[in-house]
């Protein structure tokens, strides 16, 4: 492509950033589609409100097995910690000088889980796990915390429905919140 | 002419363990290496001091070639990132910058603070994509080629970790140990908004969820606003191909924002209407206030400044003339002006800043000073253009109280003692 081909294109973006809803065509055509097959397959985004989240389900009990296999080296055998996270307990400690944020102490989404278990962990072999395993899993941390039921097991639907206890003690950011003063002398 | 080459190499080289070792080699990286790099010439050899010729003048130095890539003088070896011993595990740690060996503005690409989550990836740019699909007009995939076929620009600015310092003791000894997870490079790529408009944004697109190819598969939701405005996806740093610890092939970068959320080794932009609640920003990258609520979505890092000499583990040699020096940075724009007091905070004086003073990047400033050789404490203090004050420790306790744990942008003073050894004063 020789130099005066190019031209038009700053014309073009200028076009677009006026008018967005005009965006039809792109302007360098880089790039190619992405199909539909290609984007199922990378996208693993669990929206917190469950939006995403695979078919298949896991029982409470099967998660224990999961967990004392794959998890437990890092978390403890009941979620307690150790090299991983604590995963379990610390609710009505957040106010206190000696907060312990947990799983179930701590997160505001319930789908959260199923996302990070499924893209992060294991630590040592990550996106290994079948979705039926992340659903088991996520059962059995959410039943260590009192979340779910021994004999519960765990679906998109049912994952989605489960209000965590800390949901609506997040705040937005409203800094500045400290207002200092640039004085010069005997501040 | 090899055999005699090949000889004087190893003479070169055993002259260079033997000194670094009487100057106290041993010692690496941590926080003593400050102190390290300043005691090297400790014990200089008579023969090659005035009025001898030195050594190193009497035959040819080392060949062409004999450092393809390049590394730093071996009397600078103790210049090195500053990585703790004691990490619980070294797939999701940080190591930092050594700031108060550095000069300037820019971090050489060694030398840049490092944060993983799931280890440092090995990618081979050919088999890399980018997809970016969602509320988009034309979901699409690029190659390492096609990006780096869109127009390019290069811009200087900082990244710092979220969590640069912690609250609570124990403080670092050194300006790393305190504040190394942060550095400053000029970085070359695309606009992001300018890939964003080739696959055109549809209404009601609020958000980015940029997702990592790290074994973390490191997500951080983004203000579609932060994405329109200045940032980057960016291949190159300092003139460079991008270190794989920052992200080779390719990051993004979000200049002011907090370092988690600059995605290494990108992988997908996800076009949202809600952010994605990531267990990132949800149960980690945010900030407990004392009535057990926490705060979301801190994105900023706000105005900062330190002095880096004279500074913790350093020593001042005697009283008379020393240049204070250090920097300051804003995640909110420009340094306006960054006051020094040498006095325990009691009065300030207005540094020098150095040109140029760009838009979130390190300001280096510069105060001329005579120690008088009494104890002293020395402070700096970062003013930015909107007019925000760089706070005290105290003042942010007193809002934020001991839970909160990032975005600590506090003052922080140097001491000085009578004999000319650096400490932190709030250690």
């Amino acid at each position: 492509m020789r130099w005066h081909d190019l031209r038009p294109i700053p014309l073009a973006i200028m076009v677009l950033a006026c008018a967005p809803q005009a965006m039809a065509q792109s302007a360098y055509g880089i790039g190619r589609a992405a199909t539909p097959a290609e984007i199922a397959g990378w996208n693993i985004d669990i929206g917190g409100d469950g939006s995403n989240l695979p078919p298949g389900s896991g029982t409470v009990s099967h998660g224990r097995e999961v967990f004392e296999q794959q998890c437990a080296s890092c978390h403890g055998d009941k979620g307690e910690g150790g090299i991983g996270d604590r995963l379990v307990g610390g609710e009505g400690t957040l106010a206190t000088t000696k907060p312990v944020r947990t799983v179930g102490s701590y997160w505001p989404y319930a789908p959260t889980l199923f996302d990070y278990i499924r893209r992060a962990m294991p630590q040592n072999a990550p996106q290994s796990l079948s979705n039926e395993d992340v659903y088991a899993v996520s059962a059995y941390v959410l039943n260590l915390n009192g979340l779910l039921p021994g004999d519960a097991t765990l679906d998109a639907k049912t994952l989605a429905a489960i209000k965590m206890p800390n949901r609506d003690r997040f705040v937005s950011d409203p800094r500045p919140d400290v207002k200092n003063k640039a004085c010069v002398r005997d501040c | 002419m090899a055999e005699s080459r090949d000889n004087r190499v190893s003479t070169s080289r055993r002259r260079f363990l033997r000194e670094s070792a009487a100057a106290g080699g041993a010692v690496i990286a941590g926080g003593l290496a400050g102190g390290a790099a300043m005691a090297q010439s400790a014990a200089p050899k008579a023969d090659n001091l005035p009025p001898n010729i030195p050594e190193w003048m009497k035959a040819p130095g080392d060949p062409m070639g004999s450092q393809l890539y390049g590394t730093p003088s071996p009397f600078e070896k103790n210049v090195v990132k500053n990585i703790p011993k004691d990490l619980k595990q070294y797939l999701s740690a940080s190591g930092r910058t050594p700031l108060q060996e550095l000069d300037g503005i820019i971090t050489p690409n060694g030398l840049f603070y490092e944060r993983h989550h799931g280890g440092v990836p090995t990618i081979d740019p050919a088999e890399h994509r980018l997809m970016l699909h969602g509320l988009v007009d034309r979901p699409m995939i690029f190659t390492m080629e096609d990006i780096r076929r869109f127009p390019s620009q290069s811009r200087i600015h900082f990244i710092e970790c979220s969590g640069n310092p912690v609250y609570t003791k124990p403080y670092g000894k050194t300006a790393s140990d305190l504040v190394g997870l942060l550095s400053c490079a000029e970085w070359t790529g695309v606009s992001l908004k300018l890939v964003l408009q080739e696959a055109g944004l549809k209404p009601g697109a609020k958000w980015v969820v940029a997702e990592g190819a790290d074994a973390a598969a490191m997500t951080r939701s983004i203000p579609i606003e932060k994405c329109l405005d200045d940032a980057m996806l960016v291949y190159s740093q300092n003139g460079e191909r991008l270190r794989p610890q920052q992200g080779y092939p390719v990051r993004l970068l979000l200049p002011g924002f907090e370092g988690n959320m600059n995605i290494k080794w990108l992988r997908r932009l996800h076009v949202t209407a809600e952010p994605a609640y990531s267990r990132e920003e949800t149960s980690k990258y945010t900030d407990p206030m004392p009535d057990g609520t926490a705060r979301e979505f801190t994105f900023y890092m706000e105005a900062k400044s330190i002095i880096t000499r004279p500074s913790g583990g350093q020593h001042l040699a005697e009283p008379g003339f020393h240049q204070i020096t250090g920097i300051a940075w804003s995640g909110h724009g420009k340094i306006s002006r960054v006051d020094v007091s040498v006095d325990d905070g009691k009065s300030w004086q207005e540094a020098e800043l150095q040109e140029p003073v760009l838009t979130r990047a390190l300001t280096r400033f510069r105060l001329p000073w005579r120690w008088d050789g009494k104890p002293a404490v020395i402070q700096s203090r970062a003013i930015d253009e909107t007019g925000y004050v760089q706070p005290t420790l105290a003042e942010l306790l007193a809002v934020r109280g001991d839970n909160y744990y990032y975005h600590n942008n506090a003052i922080w003073p140097w001491r000085i003692a009578a004999d000319g050894e650096v400490t932190n004063a709030l250690a």
